[in-house]
């Protein structure tokens, strides 16, 4: 592949995003290749029209979801740190990077928490920090066959917010979220072998 | 010779054989079943019921001879599909264990039959059958449905594997006999080495596709799924270009010693061979690639090119002395991409139907031979020579597995780990291969034959009973699941949806390995091949090639009924639901468990699984048509009813606006304009479906402020008259009901079956449905006539 160094220096503050995101600096290269490849346009920023032209995201049922992900605050726009900072909550955890962490410093994009916030992010569109029955519902019935009736999906709705809601109001909030899922392996089902 | 009807009824039969072999008395041994003796036997048949005088004109005659052998092939063919098909009835035994298992025990059962009933003269498999009708469409089956670009991409490691791994197994089990041959106590000194490396060459085909699908369902990461694959394709080739080439030395050094000038002319042939047959077969898949682009009006023989070509390629290359399966794999790879794109979906269709029934006759046959042969007198059983095959079998595979990736390892980004080192070592279940090289050593240069093939037949009945049997189990131990079922909803719902999530960020960073070479061959490919050999008028997109398959038209005007029935429940619902709460038994929340276990999407699998003995319909297409149906809903939703969407503006306003744009290439500089079409079929010629469908999530879209769809016509609507949907030919009546009115009629013989209910229910808005598609379509017109090029995707009237 040549060089890196040269080729990395090409992309615009290259330093930064590595201390924010901590991509190691070959996968930074690809990524930003990556981000080239996406850019049809030449643009030097991604629009939404991009990432919908990626065909599988078409057959995802949180397709478009997850490209609002990448769009936060109604943005138009999306540029490479923005690209980056996104797929970085997706880097697998170095077990020892937690260890020597400083804890003075923010908690690196891809803690377990900031997984799980990103997940929850998916659920609540409205931003409002729980996840109502009523976005439950929505997100069901995105990930569930045509087969099942719109009663099952609400019952099962109202079930999946009951188990989790501990104060009562009826949604579920960031830490119900959490707390639900502290036996699952979120390290591992958040993370993307490649992304080291 | 008077009246004679063929009677062909099944078991009777055999009485009946028993009878008249009684009566004609012919005597051949049945322990050296050469092809000569199916011949004899009818002379002397003949011969026997011409001495008799015939008295009467016989009224109901009995001339099994004549047919025999098709006859009792086809009998063994039909056989094996009965036991197929209750194998598959009982849905868990598929899981337990390969279906290999199931074809050898009815080969065994047929064997018994034959030997018990003393059977004369059975089908016998000779060289020239076996190289010439049966081997190729194995063969061909196995390079066509290979997955090209994984494959392309892990070429290295799997040639490294397969290749090296295939000499290493080769000549570390012949080497390690000769040794045991070596002494005396076995009384085996009368093999020589030459004898051994040749058994070591055959008894090393592996055939480990046949257990992938026992551990399908078990998440096998990709990487490992190619080099399984590719071990299966290469290893044929490369054990039956082995065993050519020392049977040659065989021959050639019966009486003399062996140079090294000859082992380096060995070396140097089998370079030759397998390059040269792989030239042979791209040059083959090349030349059928081109004549598929004239295709157009007789799409009949496309599957009867594609199958000659790459059958002459074989042929061609086993002319030359090159390695033919090399040849025909090469050929099959290289015309399947482009093949696919010219050919008609029935084609297609029918191409691959055809080859997978063609290779599951020949294995079925194949495995007949081998039961026939397993059970007779024909064994020669040495302790030593067994065991020790058995025991060098397992090592060498050992030795070869973990040596050859502890070196490639050091050289690939993603590394395997043991356990799939574990589960590669543990998967070389021999076949059917090694067992036809067997059985067709020449008896002169072999003295010892019947040894080799009883030592053939344990090892692979040993391997795919016990190995295919516990690998199930094996991979599952080793991907250690976690084993608490007792999930809650809530982590079953979040669990599916950070899958989903993952899968979809895994596609937006896009496929990683050698990046640049399939890059640079993309380019090349788009630039000189693709023109020369795919038709014109194509769209190129690999979307689209995902969509031509579905019926879109369909699917779309069925969901439009669909949405709007589940927005009609949705609303009165909604008021009552609040005030109902826990009480909620065990039982309930057991059953909704179930319902979303069972009904949520499944995450898009990157690996193709490929099942080797049925088609298995395509679940994740259904799935990925009810995800498109609903992106199209919620923005046809949300454009119609004005909705405000979080992220946008209202979507209901200018915004909307259909003009009408000739077909843009996938890549065009500027995407201003896009239309949004939907014809109804106001013609009366239904053929084909003008697809319309938006590759792009049109919701985002809206963001843009304008519509962001394309047009993606499905086939040119050029060719006339010819049905260019797949598989959806129920769905033709209603598109020529359709073909009277305006009105969209909805009553589709579903796609999605369990939707009935829901249309049962929400009959009452069909009108509403039809008024709204009307209406589409009136604010259509105006679009039409602004067409360009593409008129004929409108149907105006």
């Amino acid at each position: 592949m040549g060089s890196r160094s040269s080729h990395a220096a090409r992309i615009p503050d290259v330093d930064s995003i590595q201390r924010e995101t901590g991509f190691s600096q070959a996968s930074l290269l690809r990524l930003y290749h990556r981000f080239r490849a996406l850019d049809r346009n030449k643009k030097g920023y991604l629009s939404r029209v991009d990432l919908q032209e990626i065909g599988a995201l078409a057959v995802n049922p949180l397709g478009d979801r997850i490209i609002d992900s990448f769009f936060p605050d109604g943005s138009l726009q999306l540029d490479f740190p923005g690209f980056v900072r996104v797929l970085a909550h997706f880097r697998p955890v170095d077990v020892e990077d937690h260890g020597n962490r400083d804890p003075q410093e923010p908690e690196p994009l891809n803690s377990r928490m900031n997984k799980l916030r990103f997940a929850f992010q998916l659920y609540d569109l409205d931003r409002d920090g729980k996840i109502s029955r009523h976005e439950m519902l929505q997100v069901l019935r995105l990930m569930v066959g045509v087969q099942v009736t719109e009663e099952q999906l609400e019952s099962i709705a109202d079930r999946t917010v009951q188990e989790a809601d501990e104060d009562g109001d009826g949604a579920v909030s960031f830490l119900e979220f959490t707390k639900s899922l502290e036996k699952m392996n979120i390290e591992q089902k958040m993370s993307i072998r490649i992304l080291k | 010779m008077g009246f004679q009807t063929l009677v062909p009824f099944g078991p009777w039969n055999w009485l009946l054989f028993l009878v008249a072999l009684k009566c004609g008395g012919a005597s051949s041994d049945l322990n050296e079943p050469t092809n000569s003796s199916p011949q004899h036997e009818p002379d002397v048949r003949f011969a026997a019921a011409s001495s008799e005088p015939a008295e009467t004109v016989s009224v109901f005659a009995l001339d099994y001879d004549y047919v025999q052998i098709p006859y009792e092939v086809t009998l063994w063919i039909l056989l094996a599909s009965l036991a197929k098909i209750g194998f598959h009835l009982y849905h868990r035994l598929p899981g337990l264990m390969p279906e290999s298992c199931l074809l050898i025990l009815v080969g065994a059962l047929v064997g018994a039959i034959i030997f018990g009933t003393d059977h004369k003269s059975p089908p016998v498999m000779d060289s020239s059958i076996y190289f010439l009708y049966l081997l190729p469409p194995i063969v061909l089956e196995g390079g066509y449905f290979m997955p090209t670009r994984p494959f392309f991409e892990n070429i290295g490691s799997i040639l490294w594997w397969a290749g090296l791994g295939a000499l290493i197994n080769a000549f570390g089990i012949g080497l390690s006999l000769y040794l045991v041959c070596q002494v005396q106590a076995f009384g085996l000194s009368d093999v020589n080495l030459l004898q051994n490396l040749l058994f070591g060459s055959l008894i090393s085909a592996v055939d480990p596709v046949a257990v992938l699908a026992v551990f399908e369902e078990a998440r096998v990461n990709q990487q490992l799924y190619l080099m399984i694959f590719g071990e299966a394709l290469l290893n044929d080739g490369i054990s039956v270009v082995l065993y050519n080439i020392l049977i040659a030395f065989t021959k050639m050094h019966k009486f003399e010693d062996i140079e090294p000038v000859d082992i380096l002319a060995g070396c140097a042939r089998f370079i030759i061979v397998g390059c040269g047959g792989v030239f042979f077969g791209v040059i083959f898949g090349f030349i059928s690639a081109f004549i598929t682009r004239f295709t157009q009006n007789i799409s009949a023989i496309e599957p009867l090119i594609v199958f000659m070509f790459s059958y002459l390629s074989y042929l061609v290359a086993e002319t030359l002395y090159l390695s033919g399966i090399l040849a025909i794999t090469a050929c099959a790879v290289t015309m399947k991409k482009y093949v696919e794109e010219n050919v008609s979906q029935t084609s297609y269709t029918t191409i691959k139907y055809f080859m997978k029934m063609l290779s599951s006759v020949s294995e079925t046959l194949i495995f007949m031979f081998m039961g026939v042969s397993t059970v007779g007198k024909n064994h020669e059983w040495n302790w030593a020579f067994v065991c020790f095959t058995l025991a060098f079998c397992q090592i060498w595979r050992a030795i070869s597995v973990f040596a050859l990736f502890y070196i490639s390892n050091q050289f690939r980004t993603f590394p395997f780990s043991i356990k799939d080192q574990c589960i590669i070592f543990y998967s070389g279940v021999r076949g059917a291969g090694s067992f036809s090289l067997a059985f067709l050593l020449p008896l002169s240069l072999f003295p010892r034959k019947k040894m080799f093939v009883t030592a053939t037949l344990v090892v692979i009945y040993f391997t795919v009973f016990i190995q295919g049997i516990t690998i199930g189990p094996l991979v599952r131990y080793l991907d250690v699941r976690k084993t608490n079922k007792r999930e809650s909803i809530n982590e079953e719902l979040h669990t599916r949806l950070m899958d989903h999530l993952k899968a979809g960020i895994e596609d937006v960073c896009g496929q990683w390995s050698h990046y640049q070479v399939r890059d640079k061959f993309k380019k090349f490919d788009h630039k000189y091949l693709r023109k020369i050999l795919i038709r014109e008028n194509l769209p190129k997109s690999s979307i689209v090639s995902l969509y031509k398959k579905l019926e879109m038209k369909q699917a779309i005007e069925m969901a439009e009924t669909g949405l709007l029935s589940s927005t009609a429940f949705s609303m009165p619902h909604q008021a009552q639901r609040i005030q109902e709460t826990k009480r909620l038994s065990p039982e309930d929340v057991e059953s909704m468990r179930d319902i979303l276990t069972h009904n949520m999407y499944q995450v898009r699998q990157r690996t193709l699984s490929y099942n080797k003995y049925n088609l298995k319909p395509q679940t994740s297409e259904k799935q990925a048509k009810e995800i498109l149906i609903r992106h199209q809903n919620t923005f046809r939703e949300s454009a119609r009813k004005g909705h405000s969407l979080p992220w946008g503006k209202p979507a209901g306003t200018k915004n909307v606006r259909y003009l009408s744009c000739p077909y843009s290439p996938p890549q065009p500089a500027g995407r201003d304009v896009r239309v949004a079409e939907f014809t109804d079929h106001d013609g009366s010629d239904a053929e084909v479906p003008s697809i319309m469908f938006n590759t792009h999530s049109p919701t985002g879209s809206l963001q843009e402020g304008r519509q962001t769809q394309e047009i993606i016509p499905m086939k040119n609507l050029h060719r006339g008259g010819k049905p260019a949907h797949l598989g959806y030919q129920r769905n033709r009546t209603q598109e020529e009901q359709l073909g009277g009115g305006r009105r969209v009629v909805l009553r589709p013989k579903p796609l999605f079956h369990a939707v009935d209910e829901d249309f049962e229910s929400g009959e009452e808005s069909e009108e509403e449905a039809s008024a709204i598609g009307s209406r589409w379509s009136a604010e259509h017109r105006p679009g039409r006539d602004l067409q360009g090029s593409h008129s004929p995707l409108l149907q105006s009237k």
